[in-house]
């Protein structure tokens, strides 16, 4: 019969959430100068995730028009009967990572390589020195190494040809730099989250009095934090409208210059919509998130509620 | 109400505060805890309120034990008990209606419900012609008696003061005395830790003495005991 009162629980309510959205604003206001160093430093930080967004993504689309054009050039021996060719094509075909076989006769090479070339490879009509072959591609494209050497291991295969070395070379370029970007980005994440956590750490101290107070009455640790979440939200917010902004207006000016200069080409860059959506989404997304973290990191040090 | 069974507190810094402390409150009494500095008087206070913690022993409040109460469930504790200091703890950018009505609106209460409830203890209090003063316009004495209504506001079962005419001339602390006195037999529990020996022995309640973290001496309508 007694105690009931440890029973009680106390769902948010609406009046308790615009109370602690007031509070978060006036006290963004109150700090102006922490306000403005933090939000600075979240507006670097994500401009630059944002630049470096749009240029992986790019690259990534770069290397992927270009890698469905990777395709491997696969020699049979002189003389192999037609079941042998037939034989080795279903062979190939059933291997695993191979998507598709195309089988081409050295007649039909060498028509390829006259309409390249010249007229003059027309000599060769009367004694074709070409090889019957198969371009064969690979599921994944970075997987056309291996797919080739176990191409090249089967019986009557002449060699198999690649675009060996380049590919590697942009994904190994590409790995490269995304993980200097992550680091770097990492790094910059945590400056801002610091400092985000530094500011929110002044209110607390500036308001030590009343969480005192609050602590004293019975307010739910809830109560004391949400406000210091929210004033981190917003800083979160703040800092990330220039880049957004940024970023929309350098990626337009990218489209507009390079994509009239790029139709017909092998690659082509992201469409302007809806990837300018995503990025700012995420941008939006980091902002909110570093504001948070920050603001839990000073709550949890400097307010044992 | 209030039990402490051994109620034992060393803090980290090595001090023993308390050391195996029995004791049993009643609902309604009024209590003065009174002790020398350093005895254990405010450790013994803040266990009430779960400030501080017991190292060991029991403590229970309304049956509940405190020593094991979840961090989450403190604040229902704190609805429970009021809390007045020797310093008032006001806000000094809020007036004194806002003083009082933040109390009510921390826990969230209904709003129309804090204003009847805070107009209601300033007038008990006195202060209602005060409502739209700040703190530094007030006396030290119309400061604690915003804070007296501020701890009552959300009628608490017990109230706990700890040292609360320590700030105030003489007459003054009559008046604070006389309100807790109207406070208690409105049926609320009164806890009080003072120094103040006139008052001990003029108006006479159960006294509890408590030195070296134990209590040496708890008889019903006591004198303060200590050379003034």
């Amino acid at each position: 019969m007694s105690a009931m009162w440890l029973e009680v629980t106390t769902a948010m309510k609406a009046r308790t959430m615009v109370r602690h959205f007031r509070e978060s604003f006036k006290s963004i206001g109150r700090n102006s100068w922490m306000t403005f160093a933090s939000v600075s430093a979240v507006t670097v930080t994500l401009l630059l995730v944002g630049v470096f967004v749009l240029i992986m993504m790019n690259l990534n689309k770069v290397a992927d028009d270009l890698e469905n054009d990777v395709e491997m050039k696969v020699f049979i021996s002189l003389g192999a009967e037609e079941e042998i060719v037939q034989n080795l094509e279903s062979q190939i075909s059933d291997m695993p990572g191979v998507e598709s076989t195309d089988f081409s006769t050295k007649e039909e090479e060498l028509t390829d390589l006259v309409l390249d070339l010249g007229e003059e490879f027309r000599l060769f009509e009367q004694s074709n020195p070409l090889f019957d072959v198969f371009y064969v591609k690979a599921v994944d494209p970075q997987q056309t190494e291996k797919v080739a050497t176990d191409i090249a291991a089967l019986e009557n295969i002449q060699k198999v040809e690649y675009g060996e070395g380049k590919i590697q070379k942009l994904f190994d370029f590409l790995n490269a730099g995304r993980n200097v970007g992550l680091v770097l980005i990492l790094a910059l994440l945590f400056t801002a989250m610091f400092l985000i956590s530094n500011t929110i750490r002044i209110t607390i101290v500036a308001r030590r009095r009343e969480i005192e107070i609050m602590k004293l009455v019975g307010a739910t640790n809830w109560f004391v934090r949400i406000p210091f979440i929210l004033e981190g939200m917003w800083l979160g917010i703040l800092g990330s409208i220039v880049p957004i902004g940024l970023v929309a207006l350098l990626y337009s000016k990218v489209t507009e210059f390079a994509q009239p200069r790029l139709t017909g080409e092998l690659f082509q860059l992201l469409e302007f919509t809806p990837f300018i959506y995503q990025v700012s989404a995420l941008i939006l997304m980091m902002g909110v998130f570093i504001g948070i973290w920050g603001s839990f990191m000073s709550i949890r040090k400097f307010l044992r509620v | 109400m209030i039990q402490m069974k051994n109620v034992y507190k060393k803090y980290p810094n090595g001090i023993v505060a308390l050391n195996g402390l029995n004791v049993e409150i009643e609902q309604g009494e009024f209590i003065y805890i009174v002790g020398p500095s350093g005895a254990g008087k405010s450790t013994f206070i803040k266990m009430m309120y779960r400030e501080e913690r017991p190292s060991s022993g029991q403590m229970f409040v309304d049956d509940i034990d405190i020593a094991t109460l979840k961090n989450r469930k403190v604040p229902m504790l704190r609805r429970q008990i009021g809390v007045v200091f020797q310093d008032f703890k006001l806000l000094t950018k809020l007036n004194v209606y806002e003083n009082v009505a933040f109390a009510l609106e921390v826990i969230e209460e209904k709003p129309a419900d804090i204003k009847k409830r805070v107009m209601e203890v300033l007038d008990l209090v006195g202060l209602k012609h005060k409502a739209k003063m700040f703190p530094t316009e007030l006396s030290g004495g119309e400061q604690q008696r915003v804070s007296i209504a501020r701890s009552i506001v959300n009628m608490p079962k017990v109230m706990i003061a700890d040292e609360p005419t320590g700030n105030l001339d003489p007459e003054t602390a009559w008046d604070i005395m006389n309100l807790f006195e109207r406070i208690n037999k409105a049926g609320t529990t009164v806890i009080m830790a003072t120094h103040n020996q006139q008052i001990v022995n003029t108006r006479r309640h159960r006294v509890i003495a408590i030195e070296g973290g134990l209590i040496v001496r708890d008889v019903a309508g006591g004198d303060y005991g200590y050379e003034g």
